[in-house]
């Protein structure tokens, strides 16, 4: 099997294996304050330095989630509390849920934010939040974060990006990015499921927890932190694969996608080297992954969360590609993706849409 | 004074000796060895169930969640994975009371709970009052449990939800959860129990005890921080609305991409539980027992806080008579145990749930938590009193011997 669902979940790194082989042997609850104690909450403590200063936040700003989703929850929870809120139409349904009445932010073709519409919006009314992905899970394009923050600045607004696929994949600094808040997951940069983080800027103390109870995070965030998983979170956290080796991998993918009559969704914009987006007009993104499975490559239709019940793309429907929108394959390379991984999703392209295109569209269309 | 049988068993690692196990305990190695393929070689999303590497994990899962529901005597669609009992606490209290909030009961505005909860009932209870609920905190006996006549005088205003724990975090004590929610499913009301100190320890029969909700929690048990469970009843189905939402995973109830790993840790420490419990069980007692002798013989006026008899095997809560718990633990720093719950040791506040009991903050302060687990050995029960003895007695203890 060819794993080229990296934006689902990235394979582990070696180095998290190790620093979680090591934390098991770890017995203390990192609250307890004898040694045994001590020891887990130094692990905690280590990690969140590590954490912290890899993605331009103080360590005390760090909050530790269950992951990426309830990171974000917990944002638009703590941050978007009597503050009128805009997501971005393309964001991860971990955002879309937790503002179920937000209005939405349009995104143009490529899937980027339409910032003009950001400012009038702003302009309107009465403090906001902004929620605004760095990196699409889908199609890769990155949001113009920085102006972005500076607009929300400009109108006292909080911004709130889900970093959750940008990083690991290119530096990302909540400083540097401008921004109040970001969600990061440690399984989407090589670390293990089951842990992420919310980073929060100096200015936001003393936010309201979603989970309750404890006293732990400083009170944002009750519960025993998952020690092992946070010491791999932060093993990880750093690393990252040579981008224009991933880059020249991806146009690899895309050109043999192209040549069987595939679209790429959203090519023109930034975007992050690993991921792609492909449109193969005429044939149902189910019947294709199923089809690529069959050939042994692991693609993916959209978002995996709501896999099993295959729908249409929001991220896709956003761009206006109609009903292309439902003909998509995306494909996301892993950190250790290999040459022969590649190899083997251009012949297993070339047969799954030889055997799934309609007769009536023309092979060299 | 009886000496305790030495055992033939290898020497355990166990340095510095760790008897705080309520507050969490070491992960098994046979927990750790079916968890770690998980994390390196298997590691699709077990929500990509397009593929096959999604297809195995979620496979991995749903054993899991086999291997939970049947120590916990519960179909294996009763089970939902979280991060841990704290938040299954959360979405069970909050996600019951907003259900009703939003879908009909106005009338039964009454959260019923016990004032030795754990930190994080007690919050969700109390949250839950700007929302337009009322919190009841119930008093409890000197020895720990909670009345079933005060439950049954609690109830006789229509009440939504009941939330009594099965074991006590700090105490020990086994409440009569299957008594309680026989009470509260007469008076209608929905019944949440926080199994967290419970399972593995007691015989749980969620089905028999006719319980709605249970919290359950991985490091408890011998398995990994950062995951656990609720217990959703079917039939009659438990409503609850969810803490969050996303991706719609576990029936929408708590979204999130599902740890794997360490889901199958969890359900491997569930197995474990279920096959260890009575041999586990036995064994820690003689080990308390034994504990408890030798102290109530070295240090003449100690006193155990909360029922005897209604207690886990391996819990010792002890008010001793002279000095103050925080200098004896400065005094043994080779002994791992506690003034109370991991959440707020680092408070100097006497611990409420020995107040409840009736405690005086003088003697509050002067008690400490024992607890004993499967990874205890006689040869830690011993340096334990000696070092109990000697710190109680104003002196240092002496150093852990050298294995």
């Amino acid at each position: 099997m060819h794993y080229l669902d990296a934006n689902a979940s990235e394979p582990l790194r070696p180095e998290a294996k190790a620093a979680m082989a090591a934390a098991f042997e770890i017995t203390g609850n990192p609250s307890s304050v004898h040694a045994a104690g001590r020891a887990a909450r130094r692990v905690l403590e280590d990690a969140r330095e590590k954490i912290a200063a890899c993605f331009g936040a103080r360590d005390q700003d760090v909050v530790f989630t269950s992951g990426g989703t309830e990171a974000d929850a917990l944002a638009v929870h703590a941050l978007g509390a009597a503050r009128r809120v805009t997501i971005g139409a393309t964001e991860h349904d971990a955002i879309r849920a937790a503002a179920p009445s937000a209005a939405i932010l349009p995104v143009d073709r490529q899937g980027v934010a339409d910032l003009d519409a950001l400012r009038s919006w702003l302009s309107a009314g009465p403090p906001a939040l902004v929620c605004l992905m760095l990196a699409n899970n889908e199609t890769g394009t990155i949001q113009p974060i920085g102006e972005a923050a500076a607009l929300c600045r400009a109108h006292g607004a909080l911004l709130h990006v889900d970093a959750v696929q940008a990083a690991g994949r290119f530096p990302v600094s909540l400083a540097a990015l401008g921004c109040h808040a970001i969600a990061l997951s440690a399984h989407k940069l090589g670390g293990p499921k089951g842990v992420g983080a919310l980073l929060l800027t100096p200015e936001l103390t003393g936010i309201a927890p979603l989970i309750a109870g404890g006293g732990q995070e400083r009170g944002r965030r009750g519960g025993t932190p998952a020690l092992a998983a946070i010491a791999g979170f932060a093993a990880v956290t750093g690393l990252s694969a040579a981008q224009s080796r991933l880059a020249a991998l991806r146009d690899r993918v895309e050109a043999a996608a192209v040549q069987h009559g595939a679209i790429v969704c959203g090519g023109q914009a930034p975007r992050l080297a690993n991921t792609t987006a492909l449109a193969l007009p005429g044939v149902r993104a189910d019947a294709q992954v199923i089809g690529m499975d069959l050939e042994g490559v692991a693609v993916s239709a959209g978002a995996a969360c709501s896999s099993g019940k295959v729908q249409t793309s929001h991220v896709l429907t956003a761009m206006g590609l109609g009903s292309l929108a439902g003909q998509a394959i995306r494909v996301s390379l892993p950190w250790n993706v290999t040459d022969d991984a590649i190899d083997a999703f251009e012949a297993a392209y070339a047969r799954m849409a030889a055997r799934l295109r309609p007769a009536l569209v023309p092979a060299d269309a | 004074m009886p000496a305790l049988p030495m055992t033939d068993s290898p020497p355990r690692p166990n340095r510095p000796v760790y008897l705080d196990n309520q507050a969490t305990t070491r992960c098994d190695p046979r927990v750790v060895a079916v968890m770690l393929p998980w994390f390196t070689e298997q590691y699709g999303n077990p929500h990509s169930v397009e593929h096959v590497m999604g297809r195995t994990a979620e496979a991995a899962v749903e054993t899991a969640r086999g291997h939970v529901a049947a120590l916990l005597g519960a179909d294996p669609r009763e089970i939902v994975f979280t991060s841990g009992a704290t938040e299954s606490n959360n979405i069970a209290i909050k996600g019951a009371a907003r259900f009703a909030a939003k879908y009909g009961d106005n009338e039964r505005r009454r959260i019923v709970t016990v004032a030795t909860e754990h930190k994080c009932v007690l919050e969700s209870v109390a949250d839950l009052k700007d929302e337009g609920f009322e919190p009841v905190f119930l008093p409890v006996g000197a020895d720990g449990l909670l009345d079933l006549d005060v439950l049954r005088d609690a109830l006789t205003v229509p009440t939504l939800l009941v939330s009594v724990m099965a074991v006590n975090n700090e105490i020990g004590v086994i409440q009569d959860i299957p008594g309680l929610a026989a009470i509260a499913k007469e008076a209608g009301t929905l019944f949440h129990t926080d199994i967290a100190q419970a399972v593995g320890k007691i015989p749980v029969d969620l089905t028999g005890w006719r319980v709605d909700l249970a919290s359950v929690s991985g490091h408890k048990i011998y398995g990994p921080k950062g995951v656990g469970a609720l217990f959703v009843r079917r039939r009659p189905r438990a409503r609850v609305l969810p803490l969050f939402s996303g991706g719609g995973q576990e029936r929408g109830l708590r979204s999130g991409t599902l740890p794997a790993p360490l889901i199958v840790g969890l359900g491997e420490a569930c197995r474990l539980a279920g096959e260890d419990m009575a041999d586990d069980t036995a064994r820690i007692a003689g080990l308390r027992d034994g504990l408890l002798e030798r102290l109530l013989g070295l240090i003449p006026g100690i006193a155990v806080n909360g029922s005897v008899a209604h207690r886990i095997a391996g819990n010792l809560n002890v008010t001793f008579p002279e000095s103050s718990a925080l200098e004896m633990l400065e005094r043994m720093p080779d002994l791992c145990v506690s003034t109370g719950s991991a959440c707020s040791s680092a408070e100097v506040e006497p611990s409420y749930v020995l107040r409840a009991l009736g405690l005086s903050d003088a003697a509050a302060g002067r008690t400490l938590r024992i607890g004993i687990g499967r990874f205890t050995s006689p040869a830690d029960i011993d340096y334990a009193a000696s070092a109990l003895a000697a710190a109680h007695s104003g002196h240092h203890a002496a150093p852990l011997p050298e294995a």
